[in-house]
């Protein structure tokens, strides 16, 4: 008998604000503990929340990006537990009444495309953060982060495998970097992931779900998965049964461990916040932000398909996040136009190689986009072999030059001179009679020879399509 | 000079007179909380160093050549505003060690116009409380009768001003805590529209009731007080934005043709013969100025009380849930774990009334209750809210009693919380519609005061201002001291 796996996700993305969602402490990530923490972050007596009127619009531009309803009227509300990282005994977040109802994300696994329904999502507040570790006897409390805002992201239980979470989780964190809500750092924080995880037989309704936390990576997310679902058959076909509870992803062992069971389930009292106004959002201020939207990943894939002439899958890698895209499409730019498929190796090749190699981001690429462009131009127009522009590509990586200014203090001008080259291939021909021999008695072969010995002669200059005929010529007279 | 027998107006003419300098009367005050208040206690905290330095300093600004009302003139604030640098504890054992790091924005707007901080004054803990006995620094007494109580829970703001050991002191209104000690002690106060006075820092008990407001001696004296504080502050989500309106222009201008209402749920069963033959006295004065006379209805006064018993502890229970030991306030000895931290640090600092409030308001919001409960108090606010809106169809202004009877005895109520919660009945509603009132004295019973409260509507301040003056400027009630204290 087969199972089939229900999965839900829940993502935690860290909006990218400058100051928090109830106060103006600064997010900014690293600082030392309580620095970044003011009174009404410290759940000071007499203090209160005014809401940062930036994440009203990033939760705007989120629905707006996934074909959501908007809700006209939200609704705050207090979520209560105690917590030594949550300085006023409740979390500010959205219960009743979200901002963001519904929604679409589309994703696509071995070649076949579903569409996965969101419930909602909606805004609140981070906590801070317990240090168990540092102090003997005691826990240490950083609380930089408490208020950090957060845009909670819920799916409905439609994905079956974990594939398809990985694709979903994966299309949510490009397109919440791509809308510039969320800076995507899972290591960080900024991007957590959830996982509601059952099984069922097919057509059975749906099993006792247990809610996975502490994944941070997708990689870890497929594993946790396989392995809950994995843990949760066994249960079931020993005769047991699954209980409803929430378990935390150890990566170390690859496992999950229980941390709470329904039973010691915290009862919140949830209740409407009355510090703050009920969120209203009126057609005109969705208008607003509907005007500034950026363009969306499928149709940006679709338009550099159409508009480059690229094929699905360079379209795609190009795509993959705002900032290759933008870097790309600089790049095509200060060329002219001219040959953006040049570009599109370049960037995906070399470009990528090099930044992976050295662990940087693009937006940390020593070869901006206009530098690139330059020495592009220098393929295009002959002025050097897409081999020597490699060497080129890499003096230009440790040093703030010109591809011009390395291809003139190196001199790796290419020669296309055909007199020159025709020279030169003749006094290669004379240096190797023996070899001339061979390939006149029928070993095709040693043409590659001969093309290698002369580029070696010529230091890689001439220009290889020249060579390749002039001694096509010179080796059949 | 018998400087505590005037009205803050009567002061403010003596120091832009030069008669007495800032310096001068503030000693004078500091003088006599150190003469009188052992009998009463209703200061928490005195500050008579920041006080002469807050008053050398307005001195300084008017030999400068800045005027102003308010300049260098002594006031007292309800311990439920943080003051920086000076303890503000709540009158709870929970802050007893607490020095608030930032001023509540009415203590920063009052600073400013050069007000000079006498000391904090006691309360209820937490504003939670209708006598000032539920204090963790000891009851406050009413000076009118020193085994009465003097209301709350401002009831060390109305007993001091009674007392004459400040002109002039900030108040809040939750749930009549402003109105109710101010007629028990003979003075005058006002809880103004929901919004018009920021809730920065002042320490929250129910949020969407809290409201803070003047005492003095007169109506005159209030409206100057709120026209420092109130205005809009960004700080607070709630406060109304915009400008106020003019509080003191309107004061001299005549009752005739005002519409009064006189609730008739308001002078049932429970009221007793001597408040509510207080209360209609005012209303032939007022008639006698022209003004005329219309029964109102306001049907759904009896829900007001479970419905306000259901959303202030809901609200409290959250608001009070910070209070954990874990960054400020008390901390038990020698936790042996985080949840004894928790369950210790709370239960050594809280009073019994807070933590009976806590437990009603947890309970309220809990899963399976929230709907009965909860959602059906909000269900009754809206109805309360309508009902004065209607009877705002028929009259300007609506004229009641504060309470059901004058003060009563030091710990005659405080075994049954329910009648202490039941004297309640007829100010609890303005907060739950959030409107504006206005508590006044009226007379005296058996030796001590009387009052009423004229309710208005949203924002309508000035005229609730007005009338109260214009019946002061006809009587004498006001005025009075008791003997111990003149």
């Amino acid at each position: 008998m087969t199972w089939e796996t229900v999965i839900g996700l829940e993502v935690h993305a860290q909006l990218a604000t400058n100051t928090k969602i109830f106060s103006a402490a600064s997010t900014a990530f690293g600082a030392m503990p309580n620095t970044q923490a003011c009174l009404v972050d410290l759940g000071m007596p007499g203090v209160l929340p005014v809401l940062n009127k930036g994440v009203v619009d990033m939760a705007i531009r989120f629905g707006l990006a996934v074909g959501a309803t908007v809700a006209e009227k939200s609704v705050f509300a207090r979520k209560n537990y105690f917590y030594p990282d949550l300085p006023k005994g409740y979390q500010i977040s959205q219960f009743e009444l979200p901002v963001v109802l519904g929604g679409q994300i589309t994703i696509e696994v071995d070649g076949k495309e579903k569409v996965i329904n969101l419930t909602r999502a909606h805004l609140e507040e981070d906590a801070g953060k317990s240090l168990h570790e540092d102090f003997e006897g005691y826990s240490g409390i950083d609380l930089n982060r408490a208020g950090t805002p957060l845009l909670e992201i819920v799916s409905e239980p439609e994905m079956r495998s974990p594939a398809e979470a990985v694709a979903y989780a994966k299309k949510l964190h490009e397109l919440v970097q791509y809308l510039g809500i969320c800076d995507g750092n899972m290591q960080e924080g900024s991007f957590r992931v959830d996982a509601n995880v059952s099984v069922r037989r097919p057509g059975a309704p749906f099993g006792t779900r247990a809610e996975i936390k502490n994944v941070n990576s997708f990689k870890f997310l497929e594993r946790a998965i396989m392995f809950e679902v994995e843990r949760q058959i066994d249960v079931i076909e020993a005769g047991g049964q699954v209980v409803q509870e929430t378990r935390l992803y150890d990566a170390a062992k690859d496992e999950t461990r229980s941390m709470r069971s329904k039973e010691e389930a915290m009862d919140y009292r949830y209740f409407p916040c009355p510090d703050l106004l009920p969120l209203i959002i009126t057609p005109a201020m969705i208008e607003v932000v509907k005007a500034e939207m950026p363009e969306l990943p499928d149709a940006k894939r679709a338009r550099f398909m159409s508009q480059y002439g690229l094929n699905d899958y360079d379209a795609m890698v190009l795509t993959n996040s705002r900032e290759i895209a933008d870097y790309y499409e600089a790049v095509v730019a200060a060329t002219g136009g001219k040959d953006a498929k040049i570009a599109a190796n370049w960037v995906m090749g070399e470009l990528n190689a090099r930044l992976n190699n050295d662990n940087l981001s693009i937006s940390e690429s020593p070869v901006d986009a206009q530098r690139m462009a330059g020495l592009i131009a220098r393929i295009l127009d002959n002025t050097i072999s897409g081999k020597i522009a490699k060497d080129v590509f890499d003096a230009m990586w440790t040093s703030q030059d010109s591809a011009d200014a390395i291809i003139e203090s190196k001199g790796l001008k290419q020669i296309t001179d055909p007199v020159a080259i025709a020279a030169m291939v003749r006094g290669v021909i004379d240096q190797f009679p023996e070899q001339l021999a061979e390939y006149k008695g029928g070993r095709d072969k040693l043409f590659g020879f001969f093309v290698g010995e002369v580029m070696k002669a010529t230091k890689g200059k001439a220009n290889p399509g020249q060579v390749n005929q002039i001694l096509k010529d010179e080796l059949a007279k | 000079m018998n400087f505590h027998q005037m009205t803050m107006v009567q002061l403010a003419e003596q120091l832009r007179n030069k008669s007495v300098s800032s310096v001068e009367l503030t000693q004078y005050f500091l003088d006599r909380m150190t003469q009188f208040d052992g009998q009463i206690n209703s200061y928490i905290t005195q500050t008579p160093e920041l006080a002469l330095a807050q008053a050398a300093a307005a001195d300084a600004r008017r030999a400068a050549g800045e005027d102003g009302l308010l300049l260098g003139m002594p006031l007292a604030h309800k311990d439920i505003f943080c003051t920086k640098d000076v303890i503000t504890t709540c009158a709870s054992k929970m802050l007893a060690n607490f020095k608030a790091p930032y001023n509540a924005t009415v203590v920063e707007k009052l600073n400013a116009a050069g007000m000079v901080t006498l000391g904090k004054v006691n309360m209820d803990e937490f504003a939670m409380g209708s006598t000032t006995e539920n204090s963790a620094f000891g009851v406050t007494r009413n000076p009118w009768s020193l085994d009465a109580v003097p209301g709350g829970s401002s009831g060390g703001s109305a007993a001091a001003l009674a007392a004459g050991l400040a002109p002039v002191a900030t108040g809040t209104d939750t749930g009549g805590s402003i109105r109710q000690p101010a007629a028990f002690c003979g003075v005058t106060g006002i809880k103004p529209t929901y919004g018009s006075v920021s809730r920065y820092g002042m320490i929250a008990y129910a949020s969407s009731l809290d409201q803070g407001g003047p005492m003095a001696k007169t109506a005159e004296d209030c409206a100057h007080l709120l026209s420092a504080m109130a205005g809009f502050d960004e700080r607070d989500s709630t406060c109304a934005e915009g400008e106020r309106p003019d509080y003191v222009t309107g004061l001299n201008d005549s009752v005739k043709g005002l519409r009064i209402g006189l609730p008739k749920e308001y002078f049932g069963e429970g009221l007793s013969p001597e408040v509510k033959a207080a209360t209609m006295a005012v209303a032939t004065e007022l008639e006698k100025q022209g003004a005329t006379l219309v029964e109102v209805s306001l049907p759904n006064t009896s829900a007001a009380m479970p419905a306000y018993y259901v959303i202030a502890p809901a609200e409290a229970s959250s608001n009070l849930s910070r209070y954990d030991g874990v960054r400020f306030g008390h901390r038990c000895d020698n936790p042996k774990d985080l949840k004894d931290m928790y369950i210790r640090s709370r239960s050594e600092g809280f009073g019994a009334e807070v933590k009976r409030r806590i437990m009603v308001g947890a309970y309220v919001l809990s899963a399976g209750y929230y709907d009965a409960y909860y959602l059906k108090a909000q269900r009754v606010r809206r109805l309360i809210k309508q009902d004065f809106v209607d009877a705002f169809d028929q009259c300007d202004v609506i004229l009641g009693p504060v309470a059901p009877t004058p003060a009563w005895k030091l710990g005659e109520k405080t075994a049954d919380p329910t009648a202490m919660y039941l004297a309640d009945i007829y100010t609890i509603p303005v907060n739950l519609a959030g409107l504006p009132a206005i508590a006044l004295p009226a007379g005296f019973s058996a030796g001590l005061p009387v009052g009423v409260q004229l309710i208005g509507n949203y924002f309508s301040e000035p005229k609730l201002l007005n009338v109260a003056h214009q019946y002061q400027q006809a009587t004498n009630h006001h005025i009075q001291m008791p003997a111990a204290f003149a």
